[in-house]
């Protein structure tokens, strides 16, 4: 008798999510948006120093409703990214690795990222007068 | 490789149905992975209605039940019924632990039983852990030391040297936390896992061992130890309540004390 080719069992699709797996997920598609924010600001940079046209037509596209989503969605990789890398940087240091630690931890650098990304742009619309 | 799906001849179908007898109470669903090498062709998932008034408390009574008495076929590891072997390991209501240890009444609903994570299937809920094993074996599991021991007696160790050893030595080796790690998911003929990894700490910090270098330099790879990203699925499913994140954490903090 042949064996069939034996089969994998499932996986992702049947484990139960986690919490801090999904903060370890987020850790990574925020440092994903890092990637593609720095895209973003460097066409910023070579628009201002190509010239008012250039600038504004960047302009236009983060004005825009769509583009502010996406500027907001950079913000908020750059301080959730940063939070959660100080997280990592105590694990390095040999702290934080009981559940409950690890699962408050991951709380805080949730919030913090939160509150920091409503700051900035709390601060920017202030910084133009429409606050 | 990270492959989110699972392979077309891996998908799980719709299995039987095995009714409890009209007029039963205690009727609870357990639906349970089988594959039969025999059969070949894709796994399903079959469902067996279970009556706990005539029922263990634990999650490894009721599979043994369905053996004896609704379908013999059904194929499982278990041994000790007390938690100390490991062998009745699987993903139960959606994360990994031991049959034995687990009270259904914990889990509300249908019980849903896989076997464990991203493993070859041998039959039903036994899965292929020749890799997992070899790669235990690999981190020389064994005390290792060039110095002679003193004449007609054990090696000698300070009850504070043993002390570091505790939450280390009662792994049991039932892979819940290796097969849990995403990680492991998509990296296992690489990556050692979580469970190997905290036997090789186990070894590492022994103060009778005198290989200590020999084990980091073996670790000190992009793959074996630095694929865990501390996603510490591992210490949130580890039946025995051990923390392999933290050994792994310790074993990294050696990595960079002994570059000085």
């Amino acid at each position: 008798m042949v064996t069939p080719q034996r089969p994998l069992s499932p996986h992702l699709s049947v484990y139960r999510f986690q919490w801090t797996m999904a903060l370890s997920i987020l850790h990574r598609l925020t440092g994903l948006g890092l990637g593609a924010g720095l895209v973003l600001l460097t066409w910023w940079l070579a628009a201002a120093a190509t010239g008012p046209d250039a600038f504004a037509s960047v302009r236009a596209f983060t004005g825009s409703i769509p583009g502010r989503f996406v500027v907001l969605g950079f913000t908020f990789s750059l301080f959730y990214h940063l939070c959660n890398g100080i997280r990592h940087l105590a694990w390095d240091f040999g702290f934080g690795y009981s559940l409950r630690t690890a699962h408050a931890s991951g709380w805080i650098s949730l919030m913090a990222a939160i509150a920091l990304t409503l700051l900035a742009w709390m601060a920017g619309y202030a910084a133009r007068g429409a606050l | 490789m990270v492959a989110l799906t699972l392979p077309k001849n891996s998908k799980v179908h719709r299995g039987r149905t095995h009714k409890a007898a009209a007029g039963t109470a205690h009727v609870r669903r357990f639906r349970v992975y089988r594959w039969d090498p025999e059969a070949g062709g894709n796994p399903s998932l079959d469902t067996f209605e279970v009556d706990l008034a005539a029922c263990g408390p634990m999650v490894l009574d009721a599979l043994n039940k369905i053996k004896d008495e609704i379908d013999a076929t059904l194929t499982f590891r278990r041994s000790c019924r007390e938690g100390v072997c490991g062998s009745c390991s699987m993903n139960i209501d959606g994360t990994n632990t031991l049959a034995c240890v687990k009270p259904i009444e914990d889990i509300g609903g249908d019980v849903t039983i896989y076997p464990l994570p991203h493993l070859a299937v041998i039959k039903d809920l036994v899965s292929d852990l020749t890799p997992f094993f070899a790669q235990y074996a690999s981190i020389q599991p064994w005390l290792s030391a060039d110095s002679a021991p003193p004449p007609a007696k054990e090696r000698r160790q300070s009850p504070d040297d043993r002390a570091r050893l505790d939450g280390l030595w009662e792994c049991i080796l039932c892979a819940c936390c290796s097969t849990a790690c995403p990680s492991y998911w998509w990296n296992s003929e690489r990556f050692l896992g979580p469970a190997t990894l905290l036997q090789a700490y186990r070894w590492i910090v022994d103060s009778r061992d005198e290989h200590t270098g020999d084990r980091l330099d073996y670790l000190e790879d992009p793959f074996r130890l630095y694929r865990c990203h501390t996603i510490m699925n591992c210490t949130s499913t580890c039946p025995k309540g051990l923390n392999p994140a933290k050994a792994i954490g310790a074993i990294k903090k050696l990595m960079v004390e002994r570059r000085g």
